[in-house]
């Protein structure tokens, strides 16, 4: 039970189940699961290829929806949003980091984190002013102009990370973010996610399979088949 | 607007297939465009017909003479005001590929038949009266070969044989770039002088007072002639070039059915490359859903971007057409009187490249706004 003064969790799974349907065959992923997250927490899920870790990232940011339960982000109930509607909460609420960077590659960095921007009603010098403080805060302001092809593996990952901040949502989202990357270029970006947790407060959601990722998060949670199986508190992380 | 350099910069993410993709709409609107303006050119020359002029000829074949004495009875006919005649003459400037039609006219009632036509310098029509050799050109010839008042101009006759010699005396000028001025006027007494005083006339043209009489009229013409040697045949003037055109067959609809030939098969083109862009992006696209794009906005942008291409080779292939057609001054070797890419074939053209930017963009856009996002970065990854 959380306290009655405690600030409403940032995201809430009730009793979710999530099952997929390959032809006649039905394959359970997640499992009646309960979890919250509260508002400026780092939480890693570690479990093995198939445990429902990416299937959470999914269901919480509203780009997939449980069989079963209830999943309430920012206070809203996934439910009740049309796709359009979830889509608007994407825009304002979610930040995505994928393992493979994503960048759009005709675009340049500063035009890949422009384009969340896009669908605000900000105009161009506003625009400008949030990416130059994205690209800032990921230390790429003297990149803007490359393309994605023109960038490291690591800086291709920092542009997407600034593209998932730049609107400054409630929650940052990251599948396997460093799982493309070399031990180097990993450190920074767990140190970059780190300093947004820590700095600027973001409440952060990260699949990992790599334990030294993990332990910079708050609390780490570890699946296996759809259901949780164990949960290391780390209040503070490793830094 | 935002999304603009968004959408330029998809189109152009493969350039080689959207240079490609827009030269085939180039090419298949410059083809629309020059179709249809053979429709509009003939439409123009049968629209500048005037409905006072009847043309009358032999009824057996326009290849025939008439003899110059049915002027005077044409003229006794009732609501017959003026009557004038000409003459095919046929002959060669320098090589026949230089081709242009050169007609021997009365040379004192011709000219004022046709008030549409200025012929400068002033006294002009008189001298053509007077000098037998005298000669009148229409602008348009007389800008394709440089002819200026005074100039000498040596035909080789093919019908009336032997090397004729004509002094240029006056050039014509049209109302309307819709009339023909790519034409020749030579003296029609002095063809009579050399062909020993024949007198024969290839077409009488009849001035009436009142065009709601003129198939009457026409009639009156055609039975005052009937049962002679040369039988005659009176129309109209547009009905008279009308002819000229029905020669050609259903010209209408041949041109109609390789338009949308053309049409379809440029939509198949581009439908295809639309939808291999897309297809290429299925990844990009469900990224842009993640971040919070709307299925209505990737369906606009998607849509946007074939739009952009078909208005692009839209764009340049009317541009194209009616540039290189005014520039050149391309009339088919004389067969057009004018040939104008006009401003309605260009709005038309616009549309079919917008239909087709429309048309090929909706399948695509529609797959591209359904798909799911976990579905998409699933597979696609």
């Amino acid at each position: 039970m959380r306290p009655a003064s405690a600030p409403p969790p940032v995201v809430r799974l009730d009793g979710v189940t999530k099952v997929y349907r390959r032809d006649t065959i039905r394959i359970p992923v997640l499992e009646r699961l309960d979890l919250e997250l509260a508002a400026g927490e780092f939480l890693a899920l570690m479990g093995p290829s198939g445990s429902g870790k990416s299937t959470i990232l999914n269901l919480i940011s509203g780009i997939d929806t449980p069989t079963d339960g209830r999943v309430i982000v920012a206070g809203i109930d996934l439910a009740t949003l049309s796709p359009s509607e979830l889509a608007r909460f994407r825009s304002r609420h979610v930040g995505f980091i994928f393992q493979s960077y994503n960048l759009i590659p005709v675009l340049t960095a500063y035009q890949n984190v422009e384009l969340p921007l896009l669908l605000t009603d900000l105009g161009r010098r506003g625009r400008r002013e949030h990416v130059l403080a994205a690209l800032d805060i990921v230390g790429l302001a003297d990149r803007m102009d490359h393309f994605p092809r023109q960038l490291s593996g690591g800086q291709e990952q920092r542009v997407a990370i600034a593209r998932a901040i730049v609107s400054d949502p409630t929650l940052l989202v990251a599948d396997e973010p460093t799982g493309d990357l070399d031990a180097e270029s990993a450190k920074d970006v767990l140190n970059l996610l780190r300093r947004l947790h820590v700095e600027f407060g973001k409440a952060i959601v990260m699949v990992t399979h790599d334990p030294h990722a993990a332990e910079r998060a708050d609390r780490t949670l570890h699946l296996e088949k759809g259901i949780l199986v164990e949960q290391t508190v780390r209040p503070g992380g490793s830094r | 607007m935002r999304f603009l350099p968004f959408i330029l910069r998809n189109a152009l993410r493969s350039k080689r297939r959207t240079v490609l993709t827009i030269l085939s709409i180039v090419v298949s609107l410059f083809l629309f465009c020059t179709l249809r303006t053979v429709i509009t050119s003939l439409d123009a020359s049968l629209r500048m017909t005037d409905t006072t002029r009847l043309v009358v000829r032999r009824s057996t074949s326009l290849t025939f003479f008439m003899p110059l004495s049915y002027k005077d009875r044409l003229a006794q006919i009732p609501g017959v005001e003026a009557v004038s005649w000409s003459d095919w003459f046929g002959g060669v400037y320098i090589d026949e590929r230089h081709f242009f039609p050169q007609f021997a006219v009365d040379p004192k009632g011709y000219i004022p038949m046709y008030p549409e036509y200025d012929i400068e310098p002033p006294g002009a029509p008189d001298t053509f009266q007077r000098e037998r050799t005298a000669c009148i050109v229409g602008e348009k010839l007389a800008k394709r070969y440089g002819f200026r008042v005074g100039q000498q101009i040596t035909l080789k006759g093919q019908i009336f044989p032997g090397t004729w010699d004509f002094t240029v005396r006056g050039i014509a000028h049209s109302h309307s770039p819709d009339l023909d001025t790519n034409f020749m006027l030579i003296n029609w007494d002095y063809l009579n002088q050399r062909t020993g005083n024949l007198g024969v006339v290839g077409v009488y043209v009849v001035k009436i007072s009142d065009p709601s009489r003129a198939g009457e009229i026409a009639k009156t013409i055609d039975a005052t002639f009937a049962n002679s040697p040369a039988e005659t045949k009176t129309e109209t003037e547009k009905a008279f070039q009308l002819g000229f055109i029905t020669m050609l067959g259903n010209i209408q609809t041949v041109i109609v059915a390789i338009g949308t030939v053309i049409v379809i098969a440029i939509i198949l083109v581009s439908m295809n490359t639309m939808m291999m862009a897309a297809r290429e992006r299925t990844r990009e696209i469900a990224i842009l859903k993640a971040l919070g794009f709307t299925n209505r906005a990737v369906l606009g942008l998607v849509l946007a971007e074939s739009l952009l291409i078909s208005l692009a080779g839209g764009v340049l292939g009317t541009g194209l057409a009616r540039t290189v057609f005014s520039l050149t001054d391309f009339n088919a070797g004389g067969f057009f009187s004018s040939f104008i890419v006009t401003w309605g074939t260009v709005a038309r053209a616009i549309a079919i490249a917008a239909f087709l930017g429309l048309v090929s963009g909706v399948v695509p856009a529609w797959n591209a706004a359904r798909l799911k996002v976990v579905d998409a970065l699933r597979h696609a990854g």
